[in-house]
């Protein structure tokens, strides 16, 4: 069949679903959980997997979900021990099998010698008998009853059959209708019925009840067997049937068995055991899981199109309401005015409305972490460490967006961690430590954006050997002193690479100043913390929402603009004194015993109109990646409020200094300010003293956003 | 009267298939997405017909069965299981559950119809 495109993607959203519940499952059996209730997830997720590919025809997904299958029922029933190697097949199978649905969904194919791989794998859990594992099962087994056809196997076209049949009790009970029956089998030619009521019970017995009704059918057709087989398969063994050719049908006396003689259950050796076995699977547990089964809260699933339609509206909501109030302020109404208290509601409204509509987009961290334990995996085979990877904060929520493209930093940071953070085996045990390195990943909240921290407890930052490359590649001068902190930050320099030999994994081309530009593009920063011997710690901070900020509402050279709240250490009106000339452009400011650059964003945003200048104007203190801190010289502070972000890539492409340009109360627009590349222009590549260009001409058109 | 199928399965992408295959044969077709949900619904709308899967969280396609046989109401409807096993054990023992019939995946559209139409006694 050819489902609508609308249900495969349906199925692949759910097989998001279904492999990341495996991935938790297996995670859970990993750390020892033993109980059904994991163990089935993980069995129903790869069931699931299956019976949804199969509807699709995608046959290697099919083979290999049922392959590992088999090998969870074997963990499931107990006829499988749960050895670290099975363990570990499963999670690697557990990779590939989303591995196979990615490439499915792209409409690709893998190479049929990976799947053979693990295949084998799998293969190898079972042991010697890989088919073995249905024995369990096989009391049940039907025994085929092949409905034999006189003597003659291979009938020479009969004119028609005769069928006599009989629905014991338990045909009614499962819900049969004989006279459905009787009309399929009319359905095939025409067709004598006579009821036989040579079965029925003594209305005065003990088996009164006992259905006695019988038909007698004599169909003229040329339908095989088979067809007529096909009819009755859905009643066999729950009622007594006879099927023999026309011909030589006998003239009956009574062939079948009388109802006494074969009480209501019906014969066979299915039905007590199968019984027995279906007994203990179905009500008490269900019924006990049903109380808790109310567990998952319902959900609905929403085209991300229309959550962005509505997150826009709420913005230019907020923006709405931010242009009343300004209007009212403008009309220097009493505080207690009726207007002024609606219109106060009608600014918690709004935020209300907005916090709402950012929760939709938010998700858990959870999946995203649970992708990085299959990278430690990979880089630790790659790599021949060992390594386990600790996660915490899972629950975290974080933008859609933002989770999206934190997938690639993460996953080369894991990498690297592996790769440069953690060291060999015996290296570890030799410094006194467990020979398997431990990274833990974890995410949290805190005040307004959200920190990851990668952290390994591997030997910690080679800081001679960093200093040593950056000035062979001629990244600082030769004579520089740095401070550990600023050699921390050498690694986030483009092109520079610590690997000695080159790794399986480090020839991926990417390097830190890669993750630093995904992570700035997404209005993050990250710094660097490590102690010789005992570890590195990554901490990436991120906005919790890319459609608004707290900002600072500033004004320099005339222009209004924002400068992100999170950046803004404080503000500082400095006495003369506090400023020191430093060749002729720069200053530093010292403050508490200590010096700071300080930079003119009216110059490096290339606006040059010094005698506009105050004499003492207003600084902001700022701090950029790896707590290197600045400060900005703005005319004014103005306000600190909520802006809407409206990016400005799409018409402008990047604007070095400005991360994005929003609309304010008064309709006013204003460019949001980027601290920290405005800090690192300041510094330069290679701290020269030659002059610097302005990051940007700044002939912006307002009114286009 | 249209044929009302209830269909019980806790996977999206099924149940979306049955629920189509189900509607462009002419059926009405309600879904549940596992066996307390489907025992509910059974309640609710009175199917002329129930499939359901049998390996479902909460309560599995065996439970559903015994819990429609068992109970008060329409207990001799007709209850199909879905099952991704042709092993003639797995159709045996949903017999002995008290399944009518029984589809094996992967179905085509003709096949659940044919079923359904089957069990049901519906034209067309």
């Amino acid at each position: 069949m050819a489902p609508q495109s609308s249900i495969r993607d349906t199925f692949f959203e759910e097989c998001e679903d279904l492999l990341e519940a495996l991935a938790e499952g297996l995670a859970a059996m990993a750390g020892g959980a033993r109980d059904t209730d994991t163990v089935n997830a993980v069995f129903r997720a790869v069931h699931s997997v299956k019976g949804g590919a199969g509807a699709f025809a995608l046959t290697d997904l099919v083979a290999f979900a049922h392959r590992f299958e088999t090998v969870l029922d074997g963990v499931r029933s107990g006829t499988l021990d749960l050895t670290p190697e099975v363990m570990h097949t499963m999670q690697r199978s557990a990779d590939h099998l989303a591995d196979l649905v990615e490439a499915a969904r792209n409409e690709d194919v893998l190479p049929p010698d990976v799947s053979e791989a693990f295949l084998a794998n799998l293969d190898q859990c079972l042991g010697a008998e890989p088919e073995s594992l249905d024995m369990g099962d096989t009391p049940f087994d039907f025994a085929v009853i092949p409905l034999e056809f006189g003597d003659d196997p291979a009938p020479k076209e009969p004119a028609g059959y005769v069928i006599r049949f009989r629905p014991l009790q338990q045909l009614y009970a499962n819900g049969h209708d004989p006279a459905l029956l009787i009309a399929a089998v009319h359905a095939l030619g025409p067709c004598e019925v006579a009821l036989d009521l040579s079965a029925l019970p003594d209305w005065d017995g003990p088996d009164a009840l006992t259905p006695g009704l019988g038909w007698t059918l004599r169909l003229t057709t040329q339908e095989s067997e088979t067809v007529l087989q096909e009819i009755f398969e859905f009643v066999e063994g729950l009622c007594s049937l006879d099927i023999s050719p026309l011909e030589d049908a006998p003239v009956p006396a009574d062939p079948l068995p009388s109802p006494a003689a074969s009480p209501s259950p019906p014969p066979g050796p299915e039905a007590p055991p199968a019984a027995a076995s279906a007994a203990p699977k179905s009500d008490p547990a269900a019924g006990a899981e049903s109380a808790e089964a109310r567990g998952p809260k319902p959900t609905l699933r929403v085209d991300l199109d229309r959550v962005d339609r509505l997150i826009n509206s709420v913005g230019e909501l907020i923006i709405n309401q931010a242009m009343i109030a300004q209007r009212l302020q403008d009309m220097a109404l009493a505080s207690d005015d009726d207007v002024s208290l609606h219109v106060e509601d009608y600014r918690l409204l709004a935020r209300d409305i907005q916090e709402a509509v950012m929760a939709i987009r938010a998700q858990p961290v959870k999946p995203l972490f649970q992708r990085m334990s299959r990278i430690l995996r990979e880089a630790a085979e790659a790599t021949g460490k060992s390594a386990r990877l600790v996660t915490f904060g899972e629950n975290t929520e974080v933008d859609k967006t933002v989770i999206e493209r934190l997938a690639d930093p993460l996953t080369h940071m894991i990498r690297n961690a592996v790769d440069h953070g953690l060291e060999g085996p015996d290296a570890r045990r030799a410094a006194g430590k467990d020979g398997t390195g431990t990274i833990r990943l974890g995410a949290a909240h805190r005040s307004g954006s959200v920190i990851i921290t990668i952290r390994d407890d591997g030997a910690g930052l080679n800081r001679p050997r960093i200093l040593d490359i950056a000035r062979r590649k001629g990244l600082v001068a030769p004579d520089a002193d740095l401070a550990d902190a600023e050699i921390d930050g050498l690694l986030f320099l483009p092109g520079f690479s610590t690997a000695s030999a080159v790794s399986n994994l480090s020839g991926r081309g990417v390097g830190l100043d890669v993750v630093r530009n995904a992570v700035t593009a997404l209005g993050g920063r990250i710094s660097i913390a490590s102690v010789p011997g005992q570890g590195t710690e990554f901490t990436i901070s991120l906005p919790l929402t890319l459609a608004v900020m707290d900002g600072m509402v500033v004004s320099v050279a005339g222009q209004t603009m924002v400068v992100p709240i999170t950046s803004i250490l404080e503000t500082i009106r400095p006495a003369p004194g506090d400023l020191h000339r430093v060749g002729t452009d720069d200053s530093l400011l010292s403050i508490r015993g200590r010096f700071i650059p300080t930079v003119d964003v009216a110059r490096s945003l290339g606006f040059t109109d010094p005698s506009a200048r105050a004499d003492f104007p207003l600084l902001l203190l700022v701090e950029g990646e790896n707590q290197s801190q600045c400060a900005l010289v703005v005319d004014a502070v103005h306000d600190q409020r909520q802006v809407v972000i409206k990016g400005l890539d799409s018409n402008y492409g990047q604007v070095p200094g400005v991360s994005a340009a929003t609309v304010l109360g008064d309709g006013q627009i204003a460019l949001i300010l980027d601290p920290d590349a405005i800090a690192a222009h300041r510094a330069g590549p290679a701290a020269t003293a030659a002059p610097r260009p302005p990051l940007f001409h700044a002939d912006v058109h307002h009114g286009q956003h | 009267m249209t044929v009302k199928v209830l269909a019980i399965d806790d996977s999206r992408t099924i149940r979306s298939l049955v629920q189509k295959v189900m509607e462009d044969a002419g059926f009405d077709c309600i879904c549940a997405e596992d066996g307390v949900d489907g025992i509910a619904r059974f309640a609710e709308v009175a199917p002329d017909v129930v499939i359901t899967d049998i390996n479902m969280p909460n309560m599995d396609g065996y439970g559903v069965i015994s819990s429609i046989r068992g109970g008060e109401i329409n207990q001799s409807v007709p209850i199909l299981v879905l099952t991704t096993e042709s092993a003639d054990h797995l159709k045996a023992r949903a017999r002995a559950a008290g399944a009518t019939g029984w589809i094996v995946k992967p179905f085509d559209d003709e096949t659940i119809v044919s079923v359904v139409r089957r069990v049901t006694g519906a034209i067309g």
